[in-house]
């Protein structure tokens, strides 16, 4: 029986892992097989964490949390999370081998998966065009036109990154203003190779073994129009990973595990939630950080209560 | 030690499309988180199957006129060739479990 388990491996996991890790309960991490590292993995420039004034490569970033996680030590699996029992007093998890690991309290950390638009041509095309990764995929638009879908800080982030290959990046947003930081929009309205349609969706993405156009809608006219491109890649927000909880934990509207107040207090006593997982707002890496450090101290609180009883 | 091989655009032909066994080429990139998280997966394969398949680790950035040649636009993209033949693609990075399910049937 362990005395907690974290589930998760992106800013808020391994932040709790350090604070339990340091507080002496022996964490155990599980950073599944492939996202180890979360959404920071596919980022580039992290120009906004406290302490790195000259930017930090996002998986640098988490790899240096994750030495300092084990340092104090938090043991390390790189194992699915299949399965979750919150029913008793003893949590358990169980793993893609079917193996059930026990623990006193749970740190949930899953954070967010991207979000898709839904739309013809999408899955067909994935990876044939059609992208999730400006960082990973972006390489291979050189001298190409292409787009981004979508209107936030990653759109924008995508979109300027992308211009370092592509000749022409559209950024096609459904509204007619953005809701990225000032400081991202300046960026992109100040770069040439980008252009804006404005009010528009993606109804259809064309093309037989590749990405060949994209079918827009305008959302004030309704007309719809052809954009030809070889690459789209989509950035319309990202739905919080919630899946292996249904049914045990409380959820908002919005999708996120729900927490009592400022704490991690999911509804079962044990089971704490951390990150984009109960962040429908503000979704950095300071603040899944943050909310990784309430989190283990109030499953720290919580196990020192069991012990006195 | 990794049992996967490194091929280029000098060895492809030889080591890839003549070869005996399958090969998964792994089209990756220093640059790319998700290829960081799948290497050790495809690692951990190559030992498992020794003897049935070849995993094969192909850098893009160096090899741009292979990645041209099969098309590549997103990676990980692992490729499965049998008889010189791309008989599976594979896009992202995904559990080995996922990948093992992909293989079935080639090796």
């Amino acid at each position: 029986m362990h005395q907690i388990i974290i589930i998760g491996s992106g800013p808020a996991g391994f932040t709790a892992a350090i604070y339990a890790a340091r507080a002496d309960l022996k964490p155990l991490m599980f950073a599944s097989s492939v996202a180890i590292g979360g959404e920071l993995m596919n980022t580039t420039d992290v120009e906004n964490f406290p302490g790195f004034p000259e930017g930090i490569q996002g998986p640098d970033l988490m790899q240096k949390m994750q030495e300092q996680a084990e340092k104090f030590g938090t043991e390390v699996l790189y194992d699915d999370v299949t399965e979750v029992d919150f029913s008793g007093p003893v949590k358990r998890v169980t793993t893609a081998d079917g193996t059930v690991h026990e623990a006193h309290a749970v740190i949930y950390a899953t954070g967010s998966a991207y979000r898709k638009l839904g739309v013809e041509g999408e899955e067909r095309l994935s990876g044939h065009g059609v992208s999730w990764c400006a960082t990973c995929d972006g390489f291979f638009f050189r001298e190409q036109v292409i787009a981004v879908v979508g209107g936030g800080d990653s759109a924008m982030e995508e979109a300027t990154f992308l211009t370092r290959f592509a000749d022409k990046v559209y950024v096609i947003h459904r509204r007619d203003e953005l809701k990225a930081s000032k400081i991202m929009q300046q960026r992109a309205f100040d770069n040439e190779k980008i252009e804006f349609i404005w009010n528009s969706t993606v109804e259809a993405i064309r093309g037989d073994d590749a990405v060949k156009s994209l079918t827009l809608r305008s959302t004030v006219d309704d007309s719809t129009r052809e954009l030809d491109v070889t690459g789209v890649f989509v950035a319309v927000g990202n739905d919080p990973r919630t899946h292996l909880v249904h049914g045990q934990l409380d959820l908002t509207e919005a999708g996120t595990i729900a927490v009592d107040g400022r704490s991690s207090k999911t509804s079962v006593p044990g089971v704490f939630a951390a990150g984009d997982v109960i962040d429908p707002t503000y979704r950095q890496a300071v603040t899944a950080a943050a909310s990784g450090t309430v989190a283990a101290l109030d499953a720290e609180h919580y196990i020192a209560a069991l012990e006195d009883q | 030690m990794s049992e996967a091989i490194i091929v280029d655009e000098q060895s492809f032909d030889t080591a890839v499309l003549k070869s005996e066994l399958p090969v998964l080429v792994d089209f990756w990139a220093a640059w790319c988180g998700p290829c960081r998280m799948v290497a050790p997966v495809l690692d951990e394969i190559a030992a498992e199957q020794k003897g049935k398949l070849i995993i094969a680790k192909l850098n893009v950035d160096e090899n741009p006129n292979l990645a041209a040649r099969y098309r590549i636009t997103s990676i990980p993209a692992m490729k499965v060739f049998k008889n010189g033949e791309e008989v599976r693609e594979i896009i992202g990075a995904m559990p080995k479990q996922a990948i093992e399910n992909e293989l079935s049937g080639i090796i």
